[in-house]
């Protein structure tokens, strides 16, 4: 019989255990919220109850709140033009909510599955506006698509083929360079890089196609008005644009419900130790995500195009961050709430610029981020926060 | 009679089993701190092997370090006769190593169906699979009835249902089971090892750990003794069970 068996003690391996249990430890998803306060005077003593009551009751009924606002909001537009522009509007909004929405989806799926918020995916929505230009430039595609009924929906599905496959490899191009590697790093340090990544696109479309708007030729593929009620004109533009946004997104709830590899990917985003126990690629479940993120984010580049015929280098900064409010909004992680928050921004930057005046629109959709960020950083649909750590 | 130190574990019976999995002086660290210090430790075909120790020993970590979720810094580790210590953790989950980790680490916003599901994602027998399924659901007939619930919203005995019918779908040829009578019920804990033993029976061979020292011998058929990082003791189970120096320190005699 061997003697030493001492049963207890000895700390120091101890603790090595419990960093086992956790390895991608994930930030608290109420992060951002204000910390119960400690110590503070008398003063402090009355006042916090109070102010402590006034912020739980915003965070816990904000959906409410906000859709009171956004009513009041569209109230307001009815109030001062009538019904016509209040349609209009409407229209307005769900055309630009349909881009914001496709591009919300990559910013959403890109943290539910690695935790980086990918600041480089509005650049890739630029780029691929002029990955459709030149695409387009190069199979004469303009021409086609203005020839005729046939011609238009052959050169719309070559168009959205080749521009989201390139777009989708451009994604995954960045994430093989730039992101791999961090996977494991401290978080901000794969969130710098994507802020590097985002100058180098842009730095790289503004040395190639210069610092004007360029004109993608492609504002006059889809025209007419498919029909008009109470002095609303509705194009077929407006048509296909909410129309695409809307089949894109239900063929990517399908694919992420019922397929094996949408299965895979939730499930390395849930956790990715348990994914790699099970047999998953993680690799190249994470690729997959940045190809189908960038590949939507090109299909909104390409209805950005059509409806509003030009790009600018500096495009993807700008939408970027409104999208990324959009998935902040939905909650980020949550591919649905992704698409209804991007419509919800595309309201209320159309009727809050309307109401407010249309230079105050970013400035609005900015406020709503702070306000969700303080309120409610799990967004309005969240994802329960006790499965996520 | 006599359990023995680190030494080379002897297979009971006449003709040596082939070690279906073997662990040659593991060295693992974390860090400058040094996990597990040259773990030797082999599990024949059939065979349900318990890893007893108390906590921080080092048991986890050495199943972390067999499925590749960690990598040794020194010492090899070969599952049938292959080398699998500088493979990733999805190539060895599909050579034939299923793990039902520490804290079940379920999908929780997936069904258990779709548990099991990702359980069996690098298989491509349907034939079998569906077998499988069947064969999950004739274990634990709780997981029948919820199916279609998410994983999440499952009491604890349920999920460790999940987590051990989960690593039971990749058709393992040997199971890494951590803890997995933590957190039940007496009743769970008796009903989760009739059906690790049915498991065993049907031919799968297992490599357990437990806290419950007692539990784990009783059950086993050999066992290994971790302390502080190093294998201390090994054995067939009942001898250690009539150990002094486990009974000392282990079981609490």
């Amino acid at each position: 019989m061997n003697n030493e068996t001492e049963p207890a003690a000895e700390p120091a391996p101890r603790a090595v255990g419990a960093q086992v249990a956790t390895p991608y430890r994930l930030v608290s998803e109420e992060g951002l919220a204000p910390r119960a306060p400690t110590g503070g005077g008398a003063a402090a003593r009355r006042v916090l109850p109070a102010f402590r009551a006034a912020y739980g009751f915003t965070s816990q009924y904000f959906p409410a709140i906000l859709l009171v606002a956004i009513a009041l909001t569209i109230l307001g537009v009815y109030h001062s033009g009538g019904l016509t522009l209040m349609g209009q509007q409407v229209r307005n909004a769900l055309v630009l909510g349909a881009i914001y929405a496709l591009i919300a989806i990559g910013y959403t799926m890109v943290y539910g599955i690695i935790e980086l918020i990918n600041f480089a995916h509005g650049d890739v929505f630029a780029l691929s506006g002029f990955y459709a230009i030149v695409i387009a430039e190069a199979l004469g595609l303009d021409k086609l698509a203005t020839s005729g009924l046939g011609g238009l929906l052959v050169a719309l599905i070559v168009l959205f083929t080749l521009s989201m496959i390139a777009a989708g490899l451009t994604g995954m191009l960045i994430e093989r360079v730039a992101y791999r590697r961090l996977r494991d790093a401290p978080r901000v340090a794969p969130l710098i890089t994507a802020i590097g990544v985002s100058f180098l696109i842009e730095g790289f479309l503004l040395v190639f196609f210069g610092p004007d708007n360029v004109a993608t030729n492609k504002a006059n593929w889809i025209t007419g008005n498919a029909f008009s009620a109470g002095g609303v004109a509705v194009g077929f533009k407006d048509i296909f644009v909410v129309g695409i946004a809307l089949v894109l997104m239900f063929a990517l709830g399908a694919f992420v419900r019922g397929t094996k590899l949408g299965k895979a990917m939730r499930s390395t985003a849930q956790d990715r130790a348990a994914a790699l126990l099970c047999g998953i690629n993680i690799n190249r479940t994470i690729a997959l995500t940045f190809f189908i993120g960038s590949a939507l984010a090109a299909a909104g580049a390409i209805v950005y195009s059509i409806n509003y015929g030009d790009v600018q280098w500096n495009l993807g900064f700008r939408l970027g961050i409104i999208a990324f409010t959009a998935a902040v909004l939905g909650g980020i992680g949550n591919i649905v709430g992704a698409g209804i928050g991007g419509f919800l921004i595309g309201i209320i930057y159309v009727f809050g610029g309307s109401l407010a005046g249309g230079e105050w629109a970013e400035s609005l959709i900015f406020a709503v981020l702070v306000l969700i960020l303080t309120f409610r950083p799990v967004g309005l649909f969240g994802i329960d926060v006790g499965t996520r750590a | 009679m006599t359990a023995t130190a680190p030494a080379p574990p002897v297979a009971q019976g006449d003709a040596p089993k082939p070690a279906l999995l073997e662990l040659r002086a593991i060295d693992v660290f974390y860090g400058r701190i040094q996990a597990l210090r040259s773990v030797s430790l082999d599990v024949a075909d059939g065979e349900i092997v318990a890893l007893i120790g108390s906590n921080g020993a080092g048991k986890t970590t050495t199943l972390h370090t067999i499925s590749g979720l960690i990598h040794p810094s020194r010492g090899e580790i070969y599952l049938r006769g292959q080398r699998i210590n500088t493979l990733g953790a999805e190539r060895i989950a599909r050579l034939g190593v299923g793990h039902s980790p520490e804290g079940r680490r379920l999908f929780q916003r997936m069904t258990v169906r779709e548990n099991l599901e990702m359980g069996a994602y690098a298989r491509r027998d349907r034939e079998g699979m569906r077998d499988d399924y069947e064969r999950v659901y004739t274990l634990f007939p709780r997981l029948r009835e919820r199916h279609s619930q998410l994983a999440g919203s499952l009491s604890g005995g349920e999920q460790q249902m999940v987590a051990i019918g989960r690593a039971l779908m990749s058709a393992p040829s040997v199971l890494l089971l951590d803890e997995p009578s933590l957190g039940l019920a007496p009743v769970l804990v008796d009903v989760i090892f009739e059906v690790i033993r049915e498991i065993n029976a049907k031919g799968t061979t297992i490599l357990l750990i437990e806290q419950n020292a007692r539990l784990a011998l009783k059950n086993a058929n050999r066992a290994y003794v971790l302390e502080t990082g190093s294998i201390s003791l090994s054995g067939p189970a009942e001898e250690l069970l009539n150990s002094p120096a486990v009974q000392r320190a282990y079981l609490g005699v």
